[in-house]
């Protein structure tokens, strides 16, 4: 466990990065996660970040084919949004837990 | 210990040459699980692997019920090799392998494959077995890119930090 400092919030990671607390998350932070990653979020990607976090908060698993599913990007759009880890990255800029899927 | 010396990995070049729902799907998991970390990805499906890349046999892959001494009831109740040969055994066993990969959001072999290029991965024939077989790229579906023989399916696999996995 760490702390780092995310638009002046200091935030409580893992040792990948990842929030500890969803709760703890604004879209500040997000920004500033993702530019670590060289991504400028757009409103797409908020709009992919809400969609985890509502279905993280409801239990569901999440898989990048429910995202593809989800009516917002599909998984081709997904990848171009999020390059290079269209699950991983956009799980972490959301606050939510590295997702625990295959798929 | 673990050490941070270690290089992530680039590139993987994935063989796939058997054609039951655990080789085809073991192979379409890795390399679409390896997209989704941005690793560089290569499948090539060859001998009875092409059957997971064939339109017409892409839908029926099966799970072998003979000769596979892991396969269980369920509830881990053995399995005699003798009700493997009736009639519709395969049927039924391969129609709730699929079942339960659904229930966990693993998707049908052609989605998978529109999964794998949607992410960058590249899906490739190979040009011995499409002979043997006397099959064209026709009846191959469309997200295959290209049928290859195996010198040039290994001159894709070069750089650093590459792996040939062969399923």
């Amino acid at each position: 466990m760490a702390t780092k400092t995310y638009a002046g919030q200091s935030v409580e990671v893992n040792d990948e990065g990842y929030m500890v607390n969803a709760s703890e998350w604004t879209k500040e932070i997000a920004a500033e996660m993702a530019k670590e990653e060289g991504i400028d979020l757009t409103d797409k990607h908020y709009e992919v970040l809400e969609f985890l976090r509502n279905a993280n908060e409801k239990g569901e698993t999440l898989t990048i084919r429910r995202v593809g599913k989800s009516g917002i990007t599909d998984i081709k759009g997904l990848y171009q949004l999020f390059p290079g880890g269209p699950l991983k990255f956009s799980s972490k800029f959301a606050g939510i837990p590295k997702p625990a899927s295959c798929v | 210990m673990a050490t941070n010396n270690e290089t992530p990995l680039k590139k993987v070049c994935i063989i796939c040459a058997k054609g039951t729902i655990e080789d085809v799907y073991a192979t379409l998991v890795m390399a679409n699980g390896a997209v989704m970390e941005g690793i560089e990805t290569k499948v090539f499906f060859t001998f009875f692997g092409l059957d997971g890349i064939t339109k017409k046999q892409m839908g029926k892959i099966k799970t072998a019920t003979v000769g596979n001494p892991a396969m269980r009831a369920p509830g881990g109740l053995p399995f005699p090799t003798i009700l493997g040969m009736l009639p519709g055994v395969e049927a039924g066993v391969s129609a709730m392998m699929k079942s339960q990969m659904y229930k966990l959001d693993i998707p049908p072999v052609d989605e998978f494959l529109e999964m794998i290029t949607a992410g960058g991965g590249e899906i490739f024939a190979c040009k011995l077995a499409m002979d043997m077989f006397k099959l064209e790229k026709s009846d191959l579906h469309e997200e295959v890119k290209d049928v290859l023989t195996i010198g040039d399916f290994y001159g894709k696999c070069g750089g650093e930090n590459t792996q040939i996995i062969f399923t």
